[in-house]
């Protein structure tokens, strides 16, 4: 029996790592946990739809909207993703610096997206729209904070990578790394492209 | 490069941090003392540790539900009062299924998955220890409400607002609920991720789809539920969490709050949840009674695909919860139909189990007698309850006995039977040695009657109006008899639990002196009884080739030229031996352990101060960049061969099966 089930596996070193379907574990488990992130996400929305009228008088989160300055932080963060590409393609032809020039673009990009939102929060706040206003105001902000959250571990993720690559950490061959903190990367932009029409852009 | 198991932290530093982890915690090496109970990647010690924190809570719920039961023994009861009897049903419910049933059944998952599969371990060992460790500081987190946060939280497990709030829930309670499921949903969407990722990904070569044993696909099943219906438990906890502590309105009808949101969501979640804690034991009927019938199970295919069937169908009945919520003709409707379809599959797989007995040489061991008795007793939980698919019927039975009686039927006559007959079945595996037999048979029928005494007569006192959640009720409503019955039912089931504790110190004490089981007590099918008993820390000596279902079964048996089953190989000659050495295994780690202990502290300063959140915040944080740092392979670990003929350190894995 021993010989007749030769090892599968006997691959030497442990980089290469043999798996049912030939994805990595890693990417596979990020993709996975997208899944799951869509129905957190699905929650939010659908509570926020449910809420955005109701305002008891007070203002609701669309009186106060200033869709000029969103549309300018949502095209900010939409070009975040390419730049997020631009650096994976360089890191996948071996050209570290540009690669570390990229990340750092995407992740300064995304900075620009919090600090607009920061700045549309006190806005907002001035204008009467605060947490505890009324439940449309609760829902928009639970909603548009969870995803800055998540833009905001994004940027860690980003400056983690690019701190690796400076100090010769992160080479051609784990530009894999990169490639899922660009799906995470990616993914959170495609929630805010559904969280900007579905919030922003569908009248009340 | 250490950040492969963890995609979310990812950290950065000097190389030398790799070896020595901030220089606060050096790298545990393994061995047999408690720091290695506390470091351990292994999935099967991890498996142990949740069945030995579920049993512990499993006596922590049953000794609330013993409460519960002596206050109602009589009529006009003063055991407890009206607030203590809320805060004690809320937290019986709430350990039973959070830190009791599905646990065990994580325990289950733990340990046999890999091994099912033909796998090394899980796919990322250190987070499955995360999930476990995160886990139990959420298990803690819960229950010690009791201590510092005024008691239980008293708004049942369902918790539906606006009864949530602080007006009417003024007690800390109910910010331990939110909080603490919270945390325990993170261990569950930790540890969902990661079996989907080893079911996906680590299967042995020729373990093709349909080659998979059932518990594992109802495993693999009950984990995309749980991925899939956290996140929106989540969203409501927080909804909730918001409310009662920075005053947001997500519940509160005076500024115009819809309270069914909560229902919505709750039972989004909720629903699904019922098939989290059945689906396991599914899994484990598919298991054992093939093993005790002498037969393969009766239409695998569709034992497999009525489960993935009620996975997805699962999702469209949640508002059978509902009907007398006020949610419309229309939807009511809808869910009812619904809810008569997702009985199809369901009887299916018990039509299957059937004719996989029906002409079987049948051995009614322990395990066999409690997954025949949980089949019986599931099948009369899931009649009550499909009978409530008709809404006429349900705006009848809500919010009474009847109701009680159905889910403790389905929870603790198909959950908890059938995971306690996965104890005696997989024991020896685990442990070495057999349980005993005739204590097993006594705890069988002590189980079994004290579960009908206790939940059948709640169908007659459902149906006579004795509303539930009730703290008493009077003499003259003619409910103390089936109360009474009730009362001697659960202190039976009490009593079985100790026959079962008795089995586990005596069996333990005997074995010296029995002979040993063997990889192989039952003549059982799947690949973990190819192992020695105890499985060997490095699970498979090599990984086996699959060539079919029942791979274990046919590498015993063969069939003559008429056809026949015939024996050709011994458990000795076809078993693998554990001996080999030059197996490289992940190596264990604190940080784990270190993630986890922040996560309590984070909910206490939310709850009481937030300046406590800063340490937990920082444990964590911290623990998740020098886990990062820290290669899944301690590259000094000695593994009997050199690393001659590979690179070191090693990236990562469980499942290399090198040959140096």
């Amino acid at each position: 029996m021993a010989t007749a089930t030769a090892p599968a596996v006997a691959t030497g070193g442990h980089e290469e790592h043999r798996t049912a379907t030939g994805m990595s574990n890693t990417k596979l488990a990020m993709w996975i946990f997208l899944g799951s992130e869509c129905l957190l996400f699905g929650g939010l929305i659908s509570s926020y739809l449910l809420y955005k009228t109701r305002g008891s008088g007070l203002p609701v989160p669309t009186d106060v909207f200033d869709i000029p300055f969103t549309s300018v932080s949502s095209f900010v963060l939409l070009m975040s993703s390419m730049t997020m590409v631009l650096a994976l393609s360089a890191l996948r032809r071996g050209d570290e610096a540009l690669s570390r020039v990229w990340t750092l673009a995407t992740a300064m990009l995304g900075g620009v997206f919090i600090g607009g939102q920061v700045y549309e929060f006190t806005t907002f706040l001035r204008e009467g729209l605060g947490f505890t206003t009324n439940p449309a105001s609760s829902a928009f902000f639970t909603l548009t904070g969870f995803h800055g959250v998540h833009v905001a571990l994004g940027i860690t993720m980003l400056m983690s990578t690019f701190v690796m690559s400076s100090k010769g950490k992160l080479h051609q061959e784990q530009s894999e790394t990169l490639e899922i903190v660009g799906l995470y990367w990616h993914f959170v932009d495609v929630v805010w492209i559904v969280l900007f029409t579905v919030v922003y852009l569908v009248p009340a | 490069m250490a950040i492969v198991e963890k995609p979310l932290s990812i950290g950065t530093s000097e190389p030398v941090l790799a070896d020595r982890p901030l220089g606060v915690l050096t790298r545990p090496k393994g061995g047999n003392g408690w720091r290695d109970w506390l470091s351990t990647v292994d999935h099967k010690k991890i498996g142990i540790m949740y069945g030995v924190a579920a049993m512990f809570f499993f006596v922590v719920g049953g000794s609330e539900a013993l409460l519960i039961r002596s206050q109602l023994a009589v009529p006009n009861g003063q055991v407890l009062s009206a607030d203590p009897y809320n805060q004690v049903y809320t937290m019986h419910g709430l350990t039973m299924v959070f830190l009791f049933v599905m646990p065990l059944a994580a325990a289950f998952a733990n340990y046999l998955i890999p091994l099912q599969i033909g796998a090394r371990d899980v796919a990322f060992p250190r987070l499955n220890a995360l999930s476990f460790w995160i886990w139990i500081s959420g298990a803690i987190f819960l229950n010690s409400t009791w201590l510092v946060g005024g008691g239980g939280a008293d708004c049942g497990w369902f918790c539906y607002s606006p009864n949530s709030g602080v007006v009417f829930s003024p007690s800390h309670g109910v910010d331990f609920y939110a909080i603490g499921l919270l945390i325990l949903g993170i261990a569950s969407l930790v540890s969902a991720v990661n079996l989907i990722t080893t079911v996906i990904n680590m299967r042995a070569p020729g373990m093709s789809w349909f080659r998979v044993p059932v518990f594992t696909w109802m495993m693999l099943v009950t984990q995309f539920l749980l991925l899939f219906a956290l996140p929106v438990i989540t969203v409501a906890l927080f909804f909730l969490m918001f409310d009662r502590l920075f005053g947001s309105q997500f519940f509160n009808p005076d500024t115009g709050a819809d309270p069914l949101l909560w229902q919505h969501l709750f039972w989004i979640f909720g629903h699904p949840e019922v098939y989290i804690v059945v689906l396991p034991v599914f899994g484990i009927f598919s298991e054992i009674i093939p093993t005790f019938s002498r037969k393969p199970l009766f239409g695998y295919s569709f034992v497999v695909f009525s489960g993935i069937a009620i996975g997805f169908m699962g999702w469209g009945v949640w508002a059978h919860h509902m009907f007398v919520s006020g949610i419309g003709p229309v939807s009511v409707a809808a869910f009812s139909l619904s809810t008569m379809f997702i009985a199809v599959p369901t009887g299916v797989k018990i039509l299957n189990w059937i004719a996989t007995m029906w002409g079987g040489k049948i051995w009614f061991a322990t395990p066999m007698l409690f997954s025949v008795g949980a089949v019986t007793m599931f099948t009369i939980g899931g009649v009550s309850g499909v009978t409530h698919s008709l809404a006429p019927v349900d705006t009848q039975q809500t919010d009474t006995y009847y109701i009680v009686a159905h889910f403790h039927y389905v929870m603790f006559g198909a959950g908890a039977l059938g995971l306690l007959g996965a104890c005696y079945f997989w024991w020896p595996k685990i442990f070495g040695h057999m349980l005993n037999e005739r204590l097993g048979k006594v705890h069988f029928w002590l189980a079994t009657i004290g579960m009908n005494l206790t939940f059948g007569p709640m169908h007659i006192l459902g149906l006579q109006g004795m509303s539930r959640r009730i703290d008493t009720y009077s003499s003259g409503f003619g409910f103390a008899l089936w109360n009474a019955v009730a009362t001697i039912g659960a202190f039976t089931i009490a009593t079985s639990l100790l026959v079962f504790f008795y089995n586990i110190w005596k069996s333990k004490k005997d074995a010296p002196n029995l002979p040993d089981p063997g990889p192989d007590p039952w003549d059982a099918r799947s690949l973990e009884w190819m192992l020695p008993s105890p499985t060997p820390e490095h699970n498979f000596d090599e990984v086996p080739e699959i060539n079919g279902l029942d791979e274990w079964w046919h590498r015993k048996y063969g069939y003559d030229d008429d056809g026949n089953v015939v024996r050709i190989a011994t458990v000795e000659e076809a078993a693998q031996k554990g001996d080999a050495t030059n197996v490289h295994l992940p190596s264990p780690s604190f940080w784990p352990l270190v993630v986890a202990i922040g996560m309590p502290l984070i909910g206490y300063g939310l709850i009481f101060n937030l300046w406590l959140a800063v340490p937990g915040g920082l444990a964590t944080a911290g623990a998740l960049f020098a886990w990062a740092l820290e290669p899944a392979d301690d590259p000094d670990a000695h593994h009997g061969g050199s690393h001659d003929d590979h690179e070191a350190p090693a990236l990562t894995g469980a499942d290399t099966n090198e040959e140096s």
